[in-house]
């Protein structure tokens, strides 16, 4: 395993930016659980300070120091990104796999299920949640809401690839080796799919949190639970760049950028790394 | 005299296209012969691409439905559609090689997790010495040894080391028929015999039965018992191997051994097919004619 | 058979390498480890060996086909065209590109994929034939379906979709679309491999003819010995990299002077057999890891200790025969085969 880093540190370079770049930002968001104050307490700094060697990230016209604000924000995003990215691939891995070996009416019901999830609008569906829901609308009940809409897309690309898998020979033998369906997915087709796996995992996580943002910055989320979004919708609505404050937006901002752009590099360079075919080539087929 | 298989009056139609249009394919037609168990026997299938062989194979392991007729094995009928239990049963019975043993594993993941599938199954164990012996012992049968297999991945093994190795996963259950589709095709004509040989030795050694379905007359010469010889779905001959061979009678059958280039003639450049001996062969397509039997034991169809 | 004794190609001292460097694992193959062979006009030369022998990167270079990983280390590959010497293994693209399909063509391994199966017939002939052969439209056409006339196919072949075609007629048109501009050189990487045997000697015997009538050279590379018995002129044999012998078809069969030849000619079954034949122990080596010395040693019923040690040089043996093995004089065949008259055993 650890050979398997040093080789992806050494020899590729997007590897190597985007795991300092993840890096920092998850020691950043780990430095949140040794914050000094609660995070969603206001008033508890001087306002609007720039930033400055006290306060690093400066304050918000809220009395907040940004810094905090900033590290509790990330943290609950990138949770909550990463539990809608989980949850979404389970459902879609269990059901692409299924549909794509099983095949007969199993596929025909779940891509008719699949069909349905693509075809609603989600937006809709989270405003009406929330106004339901209110305040008892959490972080973890919004992830699980986005995990059961992010699945479909992937189900259909994993799918094509079982679909492919169940015509190669190594899959006939494997049954008349005695394996169950289950086995046979889990350990002989799983690792094909992985690629995919990886790359709609970053996309998922990064298409959650672009959501939540979106409605947060509505005011559709808790906005007292600081995540990107809240920060953003509290910044918008002290009308931060026009009054001067620009470090509540600017800062955020850059953060934002370099958190997805270093998932998206650590996407694509694992990705080649486990890519079957790449797998074959090194180990010299 | 118990039976192990018995193929009746076997056909398969396939069906292709959507209302308009429909386009049909008769790729086995009424195909009859059977296997006893107390003989175990080379029963050979000849044909050429489009004759029938492959799906007859398909349906024989139970990966297809005929489309009439019936397909018994001790007795029981070979369902697709049987429940899990059953469908293992019989796997334990009938066992497939294929055609390509590159593709047999799983590229990806080492060659030992089919055998210990196969053992952990069918051996009803998961006591690890007993199937580490069940693979063992299955890998000797065939002149290979777990020692050497361990921890390898296909591509580090030869086609005939691979072939042999399906082969091997094969016996483990120790069925008593094994279902080998052009087992030797897609390896080095230098590691072609081997294998030849050993399936030779498994029907003299084991007493396994093999239903050996290829397009090479002289492998087929070699180890056969009886042969069939099919031509797009029909069976134009069926007998005793060695009498079929030196004296085919069919028009397809004779073509076919004429077919076959020989190095008797090295550089002489003897490359053309007699034209009335293709018309003939061509001609017998399509018809039905009957099989008759012939006082040597052979059966030949024979047109009106 | 009265030859041309003028050479076409001239491989002299080839080394092609695939050199891999994946994430830091380095991978150097040796598929082509010091060939040199001549080969002449109007001639058929069949390759013979078994897969992982390096003979698919051999023809891959032959055919100018040098694509990383591949590249061509060491030697040249001279081709005498009517239109100049090239040598392919170091010529630029534009200069490939001027005798590809015109002077030298191939039919590839698979071809019958070759076909794009969305495009008819006919519009393949002129993504293929219509640059090099200079002609449009009704000239362009007239010019093909005379020559798949030769190929015993019919005009409207060339409104067909690959589908609607039958495998030994796919073949057909490959071979006709190899072989429309009148090349001086064909390549034929196991045409009839996938084909059955009826369809073989048929696609055989075309080839055979079309050759003879265009007084065009074939390299014909294939691992069935029935073929080469039938189809070439003279043959090489390729183990591991390396040319073991070469020479005209019947000594080939009747009198091998290497062991690898004598146990592939030896291990063709044949109807009428009732006897085991030999089998050879061991596999091919692993080319990124090949034995020293001789590469055939470890699986060599003459192997003695000289041959573990030295790399056997190529000797002439005979009229056109060469071998490379230290023991060559006590190579028998290993099955008693009745040499006919006027053979040197």
């Amino acid at each position: 395993m650890f050979s398997v880093f040093r080789d992806l540190v050494r020899y590729n370079i997007e590897f190597t930016i985007g795991l300092v770049l993840v890096g920092i930002m998850v020691v950043f968001a780990g430095l949140s659980f040794f914050a000094p104050m609660d995070p969603s307490l206001i008033y508890m700094a001087p306002p609007d300070q720039p930033p400055s060697t006290q306060y690093w990230f400066g304050t918000n016209s809220r009395g907040q120091e940004m810094f905090w604000q900033l590290s509790a924000a990330f943290k609950n995003s990138l949770q909550f990104g990463i539990t809608v990215a989980i949850l979404s691939r389970i459902i879609s891995i269990t059901v692409g796999l299924a549909a794509g070996y099983i095949g007969g009416w199993v596929d025909r019901v779940l891509m008719f299920v699949n069909d349905i999830f693509v075809a609603v609008p989600i937006f809709p569906i989270l405003v009406l949640f929330y106004f339901v829901l209110r305040n008892n609308m959490d972080s973890f009940t919004m992830a699980l809401i986005l995990a059961c809409f992010g699945w479909p897309f992937d189900a259909r690309l994993i799918r094509s690839v079982a679909l492919g898998l169940k015509h190669r020979e190594f899959t006939r033998h494997a049954v008349f080796a005695g394996m169950s369906t289950r086995k046979v997915l889990v350990e002989e087709h799983l690792p094909y799919v992985m690629p995919i796996v990886f790359a709609t995992f970053m996309n998922n996580m990064l298409w959650s949190i672009g959501m939540e943002v979106t409605l947060a910055v509505l005011g559709f989320t808790n906005i007292n639970n600081p995540t990107i979004g809240t920060v953003l919708y509290w910044a918008n609505s002290h009308s931060a760049m026009v009054v001067g404050v620009w470090w509540w937006l600017v800062i955020p901002v850059i953060l934002i950028v370099m958190t997805f752009l270093g998932l998206f590099l650590l996407a694509m360079s694992m990705n080649e790394y486990i890519d079957p075919r790449s797998r074959l080539r090194r180990m010299g087929a | 005299m118990t039976t192990l298989l018995d193929v009746r009056n076997v056909s398969k139609r396939f069906t292709m296209g959507g209302i308009f249009g429909r386009k049909t394919i008769d790729a086995v037609m009424d195909a009859s012969f059977s296997l006893s168990a107390e003989n175990p026997e080379i029963f050979t299938i000849i044909g050429e691409s489009g004759s029938g062989k492959t799906t007859l194979a398909r349906m024989i392991l139970g990966l297809e439905d005929p489309s009439s007729g019936d397909i018994l094995f001790r007795g029981e009928k070979v369902d697709r559609h049987a429940g899990r239990a059953q469908r293992l049963k019989f796997m334990s019975h009938v066992q497939p090689v294929f055609q390509n043993p590159f593709e047999a594993f799983n590229p990806l993941k080492q060659i030992e997790r089919y055998l210990e599938s196969t053992a952990r199954r069918f051996l009803d164990t998961s006591d690890k010495s007993v199937i580490d012996k069940a693979m063992d012992d299955a890998l000797h049968k065939v002149g290979l040894s777990l020692k050497e297999v361990r921890g390898r991945f296909p591509h580090e093994m030869s086609g005939g080391q691979l072939q042999r190795c399906a082969i091997a996963r094969a016996l483990i259950p120790n069925p008593p028929l094994l279902i080998a589709d052009e087992p030797v095709s897609m390896v080095d004509a230098s590691l072609r015999m081997s294998i030849v040989n050993l399936l030779k030795s498994l029907r003299d050694d084991l007493k396994v039965s093999v239903i050996y379905i290829t397009h090479d007359l002289a492998t087929a010469y070699y180890i056969s018992n009886r042969i069939i010889i099919m031509q797009r779905g029909r069976i134009v001959e069926m007998g005793d191997a060695r009498t079929v061979l030196e004296n085919p009678e069919h028009p397809y059958s004779r073509l076919l051994k004429a077919s076959v280039l020989s190095t008797d003639d090295a550089g002489a450049g003897k490359l053309g097919t007699d034209p009335t001996m293709l018309d003939q062969a061509n001609n017998s397509v399509g018809q039905s004619g009957q099989l008759i039997q012939r006082p040597d034991g052979r059966h030949v169809r024979v047109y009106a | 058979m009265t030859q041309d004794k003028t050479e076409i190609l001239k491989v002299e001292a080839l080394k092609a390498y695939y050199q891999m460097n994946y994430f830091g694992v380095r991978r150097e193959v040796r598929a082509v480890d010091d060939i040199t062979v001549t080969m002449r006009r109007n001639e058929v030369y069949g390759i013979a060996g078994e897969s992982s022998s390096g003979k698919t990167s051999f023809i891959k270079v032959l055919a100018a086909a040098i694509r990383p990983p591949l590249r061509v280390i060491e030697g040249t590959v001279k081709y005498e065209f009517k239109n100049g010497p090239i040598d392919v293994a170091h010529a630029s693209p534009a200069q490939i590109e001027a005798v590809r399909w015109k002077h030298l063509s191939y039919i590839m391994q698979g071809s019958m994929s070759v076909l794009n199966p969305v495009r008819r017939i006919g519009k393949t002939f002129q993504d293929f034939a219509q640059r090099p052969l200079g002609l449009k439209g009704e000239a362009f056409e007239e010019r093909v379906v005379n020559h798949l006339a030769r190929l015993k196919l019919p005009p409207d072949v060339l409104k067909a979709y690959p589908h609607e075609l039958s495998g030994g007629m796919r073949q057909r048109v490959t071979i006709g679309l190899a072989t429309v501009c009148h090349p001086e050189f064909i390549i034929a990487d196991e045409p009839t491999t996938a084909l059955d045997v009826v369809v073989q000697k048929e696609v055989l015997s075309l080839i055979r003819d079309i050759q003879k009538e265009m007084g065009a050279s074939v390299v014909f590379v294939t691992h069935d010995m029935s073929v080469h018995a039938n189809v070439a002129d003279r043959v090489g044999i390729i183990y591991a990299g390396r040319l073991v012998e070469e020479g005209p078809t019947r000594d080939m069969f009747f009198a091998p002077k290497h062991p690898y030849t004598a146990h592939l000619v030896a291990s063709l079954p044949r109807i009428g057999d009732t006897q085991q034949r030999p089998a050879l122990d061991g596999r091919p080596p692993n080319l990124a890891d090949p034995p020293q010395g001789c590469r055939f040693h470890p699986r060599c019923p003459l192997a003695v200790d000289k041959c573990r040690k030295e790399v056997p040089p190529m000797e002439v043996v005979g009229p056109d025969h060469r071998t490379a093995c230290w023991r060559w004089k006590d190579v028998e065949p290993l099955v008693n085969v009745s040499a006919p008259a006027g053979v040197m055993a």
